[in-house]
């Protein structure tokens, strides 16, 4: 369990990391508590799988030119699936865009990621996830976006969470910094997650920043801050479950910089090659997290390995099912180009799409 | 001469300038031993030194208003944004201090920058990577405003843009970066900014274009010909200043003109060419000036790409209307 008192002890300013469990899933810290049921943490595990498979068939769907650029999440999957855990259908999700697990966990479905990387703004409708926001492609630009909407929730007198999160190259962005600002001075209830996967596209942290760590850029703004070992998710629920009542008990924003590995492509444009080096990527596959998770299972004896190959057929079949949705969602029209830029579409507009469908009438007329 | 692509010519004339000029430094995010997302600064690094061709943290804002900083000392900064849409968080720095410093100080500094942009749609991307925001720059004044169309107006133009006394944005059409090769001189050598050149001669109708365009006009000016239509066909290579000269004169040879942009309609660069052409060229117009471009709507992504994307038919079909007018 992690409380003020776990707080005060791992500051960031010591470089101290919260940490539950040892690479090979030992639990590291005398008489800890998971706040977790011996069901939900199989099902973490569960999800965890599940966000790996989707993310590796992503990647592969994409690499048979079936779906655009897509960011993989392979390494950083304990903390989208203890956010998950976490984030209540009343809170506010805000994410960047590798998030994967988080997403679903709020309701978005798998169809819908694909069709949005497939290329389809349909994809960003997020049908059954009503308080989440779309896709950030500009860095940090959302954060800005979760603290007004933590300042909504606290204006209306609704005890719900905001969870915003970021990269470590966005606290590069003067954005970062404007809302650790905006949350501290206007005292709301917003979680910042910092996913610190080392890298930024191919600029490592060292380039990004002097800080020791990322917690540390909470402390000037008077945000409580905390490093947590992102790849342990029995550290990253508990600090996570903390934050979400913190932040509502005290009205006041908390930042977690969660400290992972991007084990993939940055993008799948992307070649990890020609920046870092393959005793790195071996180092960072030693502390996988789900690896870790499955030990530490194994040894409460919650689960057994042999169940995970048919658990996974299961779930590709689920998965290609979602992605055969995607494909065959129906084609994209020309309405769907101009049709949701304003309320009511100006006369001007309407001009616009008509002539181009009057071109696209015309008898004869190459296309 | 060697063939290049746009994307080897760019770095050839930014090889060049390293070589030639101490003050020239080349930074922005992913340009050092990435060698930038579309690899136009491969090699650099390692040949130039980390001190001079480098990456920045991860704010374009404070890569404009750094080299704004380095440029007023006397360097000579080309940064890039890495894309079209990540330009927008450096507007600041660039539209108040950027484009003012010279005349706010009355010339005593002056901000000999240049910011390279890979610009524009038609390459199956995310959102934001495929804006076409040339007429923001070309609306901020003082600024000057380069877009090349081939592998060799593209060195010589940056060469000329970096050795500008003003700050060039100067935009790469990243749709066309490896589809022309072509011969280009590893000397040194530069093109005019703010000079249009004519790339094809013709009688019947004049059509500006300029970037990826061009390329699209040229696919429909062969359609023209099969129907006996002669186009001439302006790259306009600078949007701002704008080369009055070489538009006046191809409208009273031709009367008809057709503007085409990728860029949105409403308050761009093809308004402001159908401008100057009714204010140079009134009494010689024959049909009233056209523009064929961007939809008034979010650049869609992907799947809905092909109906925002020009196609030379439909630039065809806008040049046989006129022609036929
Ligand atoms: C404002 C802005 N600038 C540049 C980019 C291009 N870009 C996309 S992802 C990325 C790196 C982001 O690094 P980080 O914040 O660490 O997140 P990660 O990709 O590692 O999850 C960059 C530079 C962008 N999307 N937005
Ligand atoms: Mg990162």
């Amino acid at each position: 369990m992690f409380d003020l008192q776990t707080l005060d002890k791992y500051k960031p300013i010591d470089d101290k990391m919260y940490q539950v469990m040892d690479k090979d899933g030992k639990v590291i810290i005398k008489n800890w508590k998971t706040g977790l049921s011996e069901d939900d943490l199989v099902q973490a595990y569960k999800d965890l799988l599940f966000e790996r498979t989707a993310d590796q068939m992503a990647i592969s769907y994409q690499r048979q030119g079936r779906m655009f650029t897509y960011p993989p999440n392979l390494g950083q999957e304990a903390i989208h699936i203890a956010s998950g855990k976490v984030i209540k259908a009343e809170d506010w999700l805000v994410p960047a865009f590798r998030e994967l697990g988080a997403w679903l966990a709020k309701g978005v479905s798998l169809w819908e990621i694909f069709l949005y990387f497939k290329g389809h703004e349909d994809g960003s409708k997020f049908l059954n996830a009503a308080r989440m926001l779309p896709v950030s492609v500009p860095i940090a630009s959302q954060l800005l976006h979760a603290v007004g909407l933590a300042y909504a929730m606290k204006y209306k007198g609704e005890e719900a969470a905001v969870f915003g999160y970021v990269g470590d190259g966005g606290t590069s962005e003067g954005d970062f910094h404007e809302a650790l600002n905006f949350a501290a001075v206007w005292d709301v209830p917003v979680v910042f997650v910092v996913q610190n996967n080392q890298f930024a596209i191919s600029v490592p942290l060292k380039m990004q920043t002097r800080s020791k760590n990322l917690a540390l850029k909470g402390l000037a703004y008077d945000v409580d801050s905390v490093l947590v070992d992102g790849n342990d998710f029995l550290a990253m629920h508990d600090v996570l479950a903390f934050a979400r009542e913190h932040v509502l008990k005290k009205k006041r924003p908390f930042l977690i910089e969660a400290r992972t590995y991007r084990r993939g492509a940055h993008t799948t444009s992307d070649d990890p090659t020609k920046y870092r080096s393959k005793e790195e990527e071996e180092h960072w596959a030693e502390l996988d997290p789900a690896a870790r998770l499955q030990s530490y299972l194994v040894s409460k004896k919650l689960w057994d390995p042999k169940d995970e190959e048919a658990l996974i057929a299961g779930y590709k079949k689920f998965i290609d099912s979602e992605f055969d949705k995607a494909e065959a969602y129906p084609d994209y029209k020309l309405e769907d180009v101009f049709g949701f830029m304003y309320q009511e579409m100006p006369v001007e507009l309407k001009r616009q799409m008509n002539n181009y469908q009057n071109f696209m009438n015309l008898e004869g007329a190459q296309k | 001469m060697k063939v290049m692509n746009m994307v080897q010519a760019i770095t050839d004339g930014l090889d060049l300038m390293l070589t030639e000029d101490k003050n020239v430094v080349v930074y922005g995010e992913d340009v050092g031993v990435e060698g930038g997302v579309f690899r136009v600064t491969e090699g650099l690094q390692v040949k130039h030194g980390a001190g001079r061709v480098f990456d920045s943290p991860l704010a374009e804002s404070g890569i404009a208003g750094t080299a704004l900083g380095m440029a007023v000392a006397g360097m000579r900064p080309v940064i890039e944004m890495q894309f079209d849409g990540f330009v927008f968080p450096a507007m600041n720095q660039i539209i108040s201090h950027v484009a003012r410093f010279r005349n706010r100080t009355r010339g005593k500094f002056s901000v000999p920058m240049v910011i390279r942009i890979p610009y524009g749609g038609g390459i199956n991307a995310l959102e934001h990577h495929s804006e076409s925001p040339e007429a923001y720059f070309g609306h901020t004044p003082g600024l000057k405003v380069v877009i090349p169309s081939t592998p060799y107006d593209a060195k010589g133009l940056l060469i000329a843009a970096i050795e500008d006394p003003d700050p060039v944005i100067y935009l790469e059409p990243k749709r066309i970066y490896r589809a022309i090769k072509q011969e280009v001189p590893e000397e040194k050598y530069s093109i005019e900014i703010g000079k249009a050149k004519v790339v094809n001669y013709g009688e019947h109708i004049t059509v500006v274009a300029y970037g990826a365009m061009i390329r699209e006009v040229q696919k429909a000016i062969v359609l023209a010909k099969e129907k006996g239509i002669s186009v001439e066909l302006i790259d306009l290579r600078t949007i701002w200043p704008i080369d009055r000269d070489t538009i006046r004169e191809s409208l009273r040879k031709t009367g008809r003109l057709l503007v085409v942009t990728e860029a949105p309609q409403s308050y761009g660069p093809a308004a402001e060419i159908i401008s100057i052409a009714t204010e140079e060229a009134f009494l010689s117009l024959e049909a009233p000036p056209t523009r064929l471009t961007g939809f008034d709507t979010v650049i869609p992504l992907p799947l809905g790409e092909k109906y925002y994307m020009l196609t030379p038919p439909r630039i065809f079909h806008e040049i046989e209307k006129l022609v036929r007018y």
